[in-house]
């Protein structure tokens, strides 16, 4: 892959700093990550968390909401604020001259919010409305509502909270939020790109050596559903599958070999669902499966949308799918798995983006940082065997099956 | 940077942006060929044909092409448009040859009976699949009616109907009149060797039929009205709007790019502070979209069917605003700003630049560098959007609505 220079520094405060420097970029991107997310959200008041990442960049220090956006236009940020269970997440890319600039006014959004009473129904509004889109989608919401069943709460509910509770939540529980969970302890940044580390370091200092740590908000107790069958019925064309059984999260010393199970599965147009769903049988025209996961728990998300005469062919053959993964694997899967491994590596290294955002997360999950070598060669390494052992100890079974459409489809019952 | 372009005999187009240091490279080959270029007969084929062409010719099965892509890590596609059939993929540098001889066997597939009755299937699992998107269907509605009479009212999908009427023999007819060489760029941007390019693209296109087809250019002349559709059972109200603005050959066709970010980009915009940011609506937003001989103003909003026609209201009150009083230095300057950002980073990979390179060349057979870019973009001045909407005022002739109203103002 070319030599990677990763350097990492914690200040006296907790805040990390995890930075990569590229040579052949022009760009320098940043992802930070607070640890906000839902699963902070109070019990009855699921969105607080939600609302606070939309509040958040409306005024902060020197400027209100509307200055705040120009200042940023004007430095050609390309920006994203978002929200996952564990963090209210804040990225973005311009050119890398103006990486310092760009800091200084995250640094006011993170320290010195306005979180502005007058604009906090709009906020709300806007929350609101993310989430009666999501109803109208049938497919995001068989997306949203597999992850809902198949994590633990609050890790599975859905980030933007429920519909029904925001009429609750007021601006008193935003600011709440934000002074329980905004503290530099836990909070990483993550930047990438033609960047100095040593510069960036002492950016970073200057702006947040003064920001106060505070006590940990603790992790709420994860609460596992009974269920594990759930049909919705909406008029659609389409019906919406969902399926997920259980896996390893990122960090165990079997995630490689998880990850080439469900690459066998769904890694490109030759994977097996897209070729016995869709090649050889025309049932769909989105089959998909995918690795997810939280600290400590991984699993594999499917997703299927087949016309509803169709769905319970589509269900069967997915599942088939799913348990003869079992009985063996090609070594020429595999290898495909590998090619396409090294290849997006690679590539990885043309987007600031990307590495921003990889290197921060590892920095959340592992505490430190797999360069693309080392996964280069953990991937390289797989055997067929160990990724057969892997699947033997972690079988595509005790599946969650949720249906979203005109008609409730049958689930096997030799399928546990 | 440097640029080359060359001509085969048969009239195939060839253009090269080459980065010696770029990690990777795209390979596109843009057809002339989409939905405007369909009779009613055979709606929705250019995009049925774009399926068909990853099922292989006598050397290679479907399976093969799908198996030997993934087998060199190629992150591949293909898309279609009203205008444009696009075959495109990412690849390591050292695959170029079997990335380009893949791509090159795309554009003449077999077409063979039993995967056309296969993939029909799939066609047809895609049409269920965009009928259950709102937004596309006022997209497709809204399309068809601004466009009545015009080639580009032509459906990309088509119908349930079409696609199950459709044959073969019709789609071998459509494929031989359109994919002749005169009507395909080959487009190469990131690491990749000049002489390398030619040698294959003589080896695998030389022997291409040569020709190019017609497509009348005359600019539509969209007749007002409204087309609603009725679906009770979703919570929000989708509004789409069509009006004239240039086509993809006019000079205005940077400004106008430059006023919809001013106007309706997704943050920051005019629309954006009066109604997302206020929680009047979850999207508002005008985009600008270029044609051969046409071009529109697309604007959408999505909002509580409640609010749909005091927001529409507002939508127009800033329009004519806009065309009476045009923008501000400062908007001006921020949307330069904006739009050269997102030029300067998405160009970092080659795919980033594989679109713009090939759409100059196709649309107006023009090479332009980043660089040159920005160059066009740094000299708009006001003076161009004034001039820009004393022709092309924002507005709009058509409109569709989707969701819970019965009803929609005109």
């Amino acid at each position: 892959m070319g030599k990677q220079l990763i350097q990492t520094h914690q200040f006296s405060n907790g805040l990390t700093l995890v930075a990569e420097t590229m040579d052949d970029v022009q760009s320098a991107a940043f992802s930070i990550l607070v640890p906000s997310g839902s699963i902070y959200d109070p019990p009855n008041r699921r969105g607080t968390a939600s609302i606070l990442s939309e509040l958040i960049t409306r005024g902060a220090g020197p400027y209100d909401s509307q200055q705040l956006s120009c200042a940023l236009d004007d430095l050609g940020v390309q920006r994203h604020e978002g929200i996952t269970s564990g963090h209210i997440t804040f990225s973005g890319a311009t050119l890398a001259g103006n990486l310092s600039e760009t800091l200084k006014i995250y640094g006011e959004i993170l320290k010195n919010p306005h979180l502005p009473e007058n604009q906090f129904d709009a906020a709300r509004a806007g929350i609101a409305q993310a989430l009666l889109s999501v109803e109208d989608d049938a497919r995001q919401k068989a997306l949203v509502e597999l992850k809902r069943h198949a994590f633990p709460a609050p890790w599975g509910l859905p980030n933007d909270g429920e519909l029904e509770h925001l009429e609750f939540i007021t601006v008193d529980d935003v600011r709440a939020l934000y002074d329980a969970c905004f503290h530099p302890n836990e909070t990483i940044i993550g930047v990438a790109g033609n960047v100095d580390f040593e510069q960036v370091k002492q950016i970073i200092e200057e702006l947040f050596g003064d920001w106060k740590t505070s006590s940990i908000s603790e992790e709420p107790a994860m609460v596992f559903a009974d269920e594990n069958r759930f049909f919705t019925e909406q008029d659609t064309t389409q019906t919406h599958l969902g399926i997920a059984y259980d896996a390893v999260p990122y960090g165990h010393p079997e995630y490689y070999a998880a990850w080439a199970a469900v690459g066998i599965l769904s890694g490109g147009m030759s994977a097996r669902l897209f070729t016995e769903i869709r090649e050889k049988r025309g049932l769909c025209y989105t089959v998909s499966a995918s690795l997810s996961g939280m600290p400590g728990l991984g699993r594999v998300l499917c997703y299927a949308g087949t016309t509803s005469e169709r769905a319970q062919e589509t269900l069967d053959v997915t599942l088939h799918e799913l348990t003869r993964l079992g009985d063996g694997i090609e070594e020429s899967e595999l290898e495909r798995c590998k090619a396409r491994a090294k290849s997006s590596l690679i590539m990885s290294q043309e987007s600031t983006s990307s590495r921003a955002s990889s290197i921060a997360r590892d920095w959340f999950y592992l505490k430190r940082i797999t360069t693309l070598d080392q996964i280069n060669d953990e991937i390289q390494q797989l055997t067929t065997d160990r990724v057969l052992n892997y699947i033997h100890a972690h079988p595509a079974a005790n599946f969650t099956v949720l249906t979203i459409g005109p008609q409730p489809l049958e689930v096997p019952s030799d399928i546990s | 940077m440097i640029f080359h372009k060359a001509q085969l005999d048969n009239g195939l187009q060839i253009i090269a942006e080459l980065n010696p240091s770029a990690h990777s490279l795209a390979i596109g080959y843009f057809v002339r060929t989409g939905s405007r270029d369909e009779t009613d007969a055979v709606s929705g084929v250019s995009h049925f044909l774009e399926h068909m062409a990853f099922k292989g010719n006598e050397k290679y099965s479907a399976d093969d092409v799908n198996r030997i892509f993934d087998e060199i890590g190629a992150n591949y596609n293909a898309s279609t448009s009203e205008e444009i059939t696009l075959f495109y993929g990412s690849f390591l540098p050292e695959y170029i040859e079997t990335a380009m001889e893949l791509l090159s066997t795309l554009i003449y597939p077999t077409l063979r009976q039993e995967d056309f009755d296969m993939e029909k299937k799939v066609i047809l699992e895609e049409i269920g699949m965009y009928d259950d998107l709102h937004s596309f269907t006022a997209y497709e509605k809204v399309m068809q009616a601004h466009f009545k009479g015009h080639p580009l009212g032509q459906s990309i999908l088509g119908s349930v109907q079409s696609i199950t009427d459709l044959t073969a023999e019709q789609m071998r007819d459509y494929h031989a009149k359109h994919y002749l060489a005169g009507n395909l760029t080959l487009a190469i941007a990131g690491n990749a060797d000049w002489d390398q390019i030619l040698q294959l693209a003589h080896k695998l296109c030389d022997h291409w039929p040569a020709g190019k087809s017609d497509r009348p250019l005359d600019e539509a002349q969209p007749q007002p009205g409204t087309q609603t559709i009725i679906e009770k059972s979703i919570q929000q109200q989708h509004l789409m709007q069509l009006g004239p603005a240039p086509a993809a050959q006019d000079k205005l066709r940077l400004p106008a790019e430059v006023l919809s970010v001013v106007i309706g980009d997704d943050s920051n915009s005019r629309l954006y502070w009066k109604l997302v940011d206020t929680g009047l609506a979850e999207s508002a937003e005008i985009g600008f979209n270029e044609y051969d001989g046409s071009g529109t103003w697309l604007t959408y909003l999505c909002c509580d069917p409640e609010l749909t026609e005091d927001n529409r209201k507002l939508i127009q009150q800033i329009f004519d605003d806009v065309n009476q009083n045009g923008i501000t230095q400062e908007e001006l300057d921020r949307a330069r700003n904006k739009i050269a950002s997102r030029l300067v980073l998405r160009s970092e990979r080659p795919m980033g630049r594989l679109s713009s390179l090939g759409g100059n060349w196709v649309y107006r057979g023009e090479y332009f560098s980043v660089a040159d870019d920005l160059k066009l973009l740094n000299n708009i001045t006001l003076a161009d959007i004034q001039k820009l909407l004393e022709k092309y005022p924002l507005g709009y002739s058509t409109t569709a609505a989707v969701g819970p109203l019965t009803s929609v103002v005109e």
